[in-house]
């Protein structure tokens, strides 16, 4: 624990020198302070996950009336070590990218802060510092999201939005833990002793009204609308700590208040988790395969891979709730080993669209092409971050991938329905992602990446600093790691799921050489299928080789006609536009098609506009007539205030009269 | 210790036996459709042997490569080859203890095809020619519509075994003969004799003889390579038609796959598996016959019947046992 304080210390202190000292060190006296830090809380995080032992903290000097309750347990010394980490890479990455408005006093600071009360939230053992921290958080990334706003206006919509929907999402949290604790004490050893006595339906209404603002922060499809908005907008470290830390806390909060504080619970809840899983995974899939602006596509494939795990959280609640704790627990294990592949994967690929901005000045896909010869190390570290997302074997998505299908797959046992049913539309909504996910990031590596510059930024792109480059890399560490040796990190997710209630069954997943499952049938050797693979392309280049001149260089073949500019390419948008057509009813494009006809006659055509635009369906259908009635209710409320004192003492006196007549 | 060593050896001779099987039977299975197809028009067409002498040649001639490529598009052969080969190698094709076979989970062998799609469909993008982009975009669509039904039938085989791992599911199924006939297999042998029509680009989705740029699709992508490149292109195209068809039959008629480990056991096997799958190509060259060429818009329709078999299968799976 001592570990832990002196690492959010060192956050302070970075704080601290933000506001301090001079612009020429500030950026490298901040970050290397910072990564200090969070190399000190990772060291802590990893100490509990090994030793299984959690240690706690008590301050009543710290927030006034309750004081602070910090306990790093397995479960979150697992999202400590995971945002620790990906706080290292960030900050690494920010000494050649912070340029600008990043290098303000504010923005620096707000940076520390941020990533300080991402380490405490899944340390915070107590409603009131739990909430603090989560307060802290969502202010801290809302400004960080405005950093740019004098350049660009996007940004204060976006931070509206955002900042609107963390608001009720607390006020939901803040509503759901205060019933957990009406029965006195607002620890969570309190809540813990005390939930037992709490009537079913109470314990209820403090599930589905925690999950709603979890859920929102973990971007799940109703309560996703600000996501899109608001990762694109941010510069792109805070982008990568947002996707990849501060999303999790919402697979944190789930877990925490359902499996720990109310102890697993019933089946419909964990049904309105797989639900909701369903939804977003189909949803984000669906809107990243036809984004053309790259962290838009990011930041939809986001809400996707959380959708799975939602599944995955959901579909292991519902086998705790239906008696199968085995196959709970590899559900489970499977959804957090995606949660921690997946901030390792997309903070690697944030830090490298950022990379990609400042190389081209541009992040639409459509002004990229032909980066992976002008960028070739940015390109080359990217790809594993998009390898891993699209799970190709012996990547980490691959191996989190398989181990929650195992879960779902074995959970298909007994006969009760409701779960089986689950189960399926998991399992289908899981299969329907992988092949658009697919799409998604063939389309960004094939048009970004590959093929000819579409814009004159894009042909004279430059490398950038190795500082950024480093970022990236620390990231590709576990996109690799935990793909070809997922038997490190199993044990110790074995120990975070110990958490709570069900630390009765021992460990479902066997470690060796790969993985195995204990007393079921299923095994994967990743190190051994690598070592396949690259024995036999050895050979068959080695074969191939022989005798061999290298390939002669041509031109492109042109089909008889001039020579291909880049203008004939394949764009982001036509590469995607046969799947758009086929999701038509489910992405509801707006396509406005405009054609001039020649004076002389109708049949020829003089020019024709064609323009295609998929927004967000579920912003356009719920959330804007939601916006205008609230807009109306406000209009109309001024007619009440017309400014009279006299009237509102008016208003004073009978409400007041009121709460007496109620109350007698 | 000499246990796992001679099972190691036979594991070995098993997966070389299952490569080379299936790098000559794949070619020699493209050239037996293409001769089925010819008798019934009424033409006496090329020789069955036709794909390895076309390969051979092809592996003669001198390599070219556009001038402004990338390394993707000189690595997507060996990528592509070497997935494919790698999926043959641990499958159980002609015997249960194939190497690697603890590993050799279906997910694992779907994910490695995949991987074999993704890098055809990145190298199709990599000169930036709009004939690459315009095959790449459709393979890729048709890929990601294909992929749903395959995983899901997969899971309605595993669900009924209890394990993904494919040579345990071929093995028990050999002790359970009555799985064969129950409606979750025959849902899914539906299921997945349409997604494998897809992903090896036959008819009616993609017409692997056509280079008529309104139809083509694997043709498109392809178009960039020369020589030796488009050797190992074909012939890993030949390869996961043939792993495919290969695996087909042995999932819903698995007798005759070693499950000993007797060399006289293996040639048997593989005697077996070579009339087992060319009378599946048979059958599916005949359907070939039969059926024009879908629209590119109505392929969908198709996949989407299959992933509701597939779908189905689950279902009957969890209501009938």
């Amino acid at each position: 624990m001592v570990l832990f304080m002196a690492g959010l210390g060192c956050c302070v202190l970075g704080v601290v020198a933000a506001t301090v000292i001079s612009l020429e060190r500030r950026v490298i006296v901040v970050t290397l302070v910072g990564s200090v830090g969070c190399l000190l809380t990772f060291t802590a995080a990893s100490q509990v996950l090994v030793s299984g032992r959690a240690e706690s903290f008590h301050s009543s000097l710290v927030l006034p009336l309750a004081g602070i309750n910090l306990t790093l347990d397995p479960l979150g010394a697992l999202f400590v070590a995971m945002t620790s980490f990906v706080g290292v890479a960030t900050l690494v990455y920010c000494v050649g990218y912070a340029r600008g408005e990043l290098r303000s006093r504010s923005a620096l600071s707000l940076l520390l802060v941020f990533l300080m009360s991402l380490l405490v939230v899944p340390a915070a053992s107590s409603v009131v510092t739990l909430l603090f921290f989560w307060e802290l958080m969502a202010l801290s990334s809302m400004l960080l999201i405005m950093v740019e706003q004098r350049r660009r206006v996007e940004t204060r919509v976006a931070a509206q939005w955002y900042g609107a929907m963390t608001q009720l999402g607390a006020a939901s949290i803040l509503l759901g833990l205060l019933l957990l604790s009406t029965k006195g004490g607002q620890t969570f050893g309190d809540i813990r002793s005390h939930v037992a006595a709490l009537s079913p339906t109470l314990r209820s209404f403090a599930f589905v009204l925690t999950l709603i603002g979890f859920a929102s922060k973990a971007g799940a499809v109703p309560f996703h609308v600000w996501l899109p908005k608001a990762h694109p907008e941010a510069p792109s470290p805070v982008s990568a700590l947002m996707s990849s830390a501060m999303v999790a806390m919402g697979v944190y909060g789930i877990v925490r208040v359902g499996n720990d504080l109310l102890g697993g619970g019933t089946l419909w809840w964990w049904i309105i988790v797989v639900a909701l899983g369903v939804v977003s995974a189909l949803f984000g899939a669906l809107h990243a395969v036809t984004s053309v602006d790259l962290k838009r596509l990011l930041a939809y494939s986001t809400i996707d891979i959380l959708g799975l795990v939602l599944i995955g959280v959901g579909c292991s609640g519902a086998l705790a709730a239906s008696g199968h704790p085995r196959t709970a627990h590899l559900a489970l294990i499977g959804a957090l080993l995606l949660v921690v592949s997946h901030a390792a994967f997309k903070g690697c690929l944030f830090l490298g669209v950022g990379a990609i901005e400042r190389a081209t000045g541009s992040r639409s896909l459509d002004h990229l092409g032909g980066l992976i010869r002008r960028i070739p190390i940015t390109t080359a570290l990217f790809v594993v971050g998009a390898l891993s997302i699209v799970a190709v074997p012996a990547f980490s998505g691959f191996t989190s991938e398989w181990l929650l299908l195992q879960g779902l797959l074995h959970g298909f046992v007994g006969k009760s329905s409701p779960t089986l049913i689950m189960l399926l539309v998991g399992v289908v909504a899981l299969a329907l992602t992988g092949g658009l996910t697919a799409v998604a990031f063939v389309k960004v590596i094939g048009i970004g990446f590959l093929g000819q510059a579409r814009s004159t930024a894009a042909a004279s792109a430059h490398e950038v600093p190795r500082t950024m480059q480093i970022g990236m890399g620390i990231l590709c560490i576990p996109c690799v790691v935990l793909g070809v040796a997922p038997g490190i990190v199993i044990p110790l997710l074995n120990r975070a799921i110990q958490t709570g209630h069900s630390s009765s069954v021992s460990r479902p997943v066997e470690t060796g050489i790969g993985l195995s499952l204990v007393h079921l049938r299923g095994t994967i050797e990743p190190m051994l299928l690598l070592a396949g693979f690259v024995v036999i392309v050895a050979v068959i280049a080695g074969a191939n080789s022989i005798r061999r001149r290298p390939a002669r260089k041509v031109e492109a073949w042109r089909g008889g006609g001039d020579r291909p500019t880049a203008r004939m390419q394949y764009t982001a948008t036509s590469y995607a536009e046969p799947l758009q057509r086929v999701f038509a009813d489910v992405l509801r494009p707006e396509i406005d098609v405009e054609v001039t006809h020649a004076v002389e006659s109708h049949y020829y055509e003089q020019s024709l506009s064609y323009e295609s635009r998929v927004g967000d369906a579920i912003e356009r259908l719920a959330y804007q007539p939601a916006i205008r009635a609230v807009t109306r209710v406000g209009l109309a409320a001024r007619r009440i205030q017309n400014g009279s004192v006299h009237r509102y003492l008016a208003f004073g006196f009978i409400a007041l009269l009121i709460i007496l007549v109620v109350l007698a | 210790m000499t246990d796992i060593g001679s099972s190691l050896g036979y594991g070995f001779i098993a997966s070389l036996t299952q490569v080379v099987l299936v790098a000559i039977g794949g070619p020699l299975l493209m050239g037996l459709m293409a001769k089925v197809r010819t008798r019934a028009e009424g033409r006496v067409g090329a020789p069955i042997y036709q794909p390895l002498r076309d390969l051979r040649k092809l592996m003669a001639k001198e390599g070219l490569r556009a001038r402004y490529s990338s390394v993707v598009l000189a690595a997507a052969p060996l990528v592509v080859l070497g997935s494919t080969t790698l999926a043959v190698a641990i499958s159980p094709l002609v015997t249960t203890h194939p190497l690697l076979s603890a590993s050799s989970d279906l997910f694992v062998i779907v994910y490695l095809l995949l991987t074999g799609s993704i890098t055809m469909a990145l190298a199709g993008l990599d000169t930036g020619t709009a004939f690459g982009g315009m095959g790449s975009s459709r393979a890729i669509t048709i890929g990601a519509l294909a992929e749903p039904a395959l995983l899901v039938a997969v899971i309605a085989l595993s669900i009924q075994a209890r394990t993904s791992n494919l040579p345990t599911i071929v093995a028990d199924t050999i002790t359970h003969p009555v799985w064969t006939s129950t409606p979750t297999r025959l849902l899914a042998l539906v299921a997945l004799v349409i997604v494998v029509i897809a992903e090896t680009g036959r008819l009616p989705v993609d017409n692997p003889n056509t280079h008529l740029e309104l139809t083509m699709i694997h043709e498109a992508m392809t178009l960039e390579y020369a020589g030796s490149d488009l050797g190992l292109i074909t012939l890993g195209a030949a390869m996961r038609l043939g792993l495919l068809f290969t695996l087909l039959v042995n999932l819903f008629v698995p007798w005759g796959v070693a499950t000993g480990s007797s060399v006289l056991g293996l040639l048997a096997a593989v005697v077996f598996l070579v009339l087992k799958t060319s009378l599946l190509a048979v059958v599916v060259s005949l359907i070939e016959v039969h059926s024009a060429k879908l629209r590119l818009f109505r392929v969908p329709e198709l996949l989407a019947g299959g992933f509701v078999l597939a779908v189905l299968a689950v279902i009957t799976e969890l209501v009938t046992r």
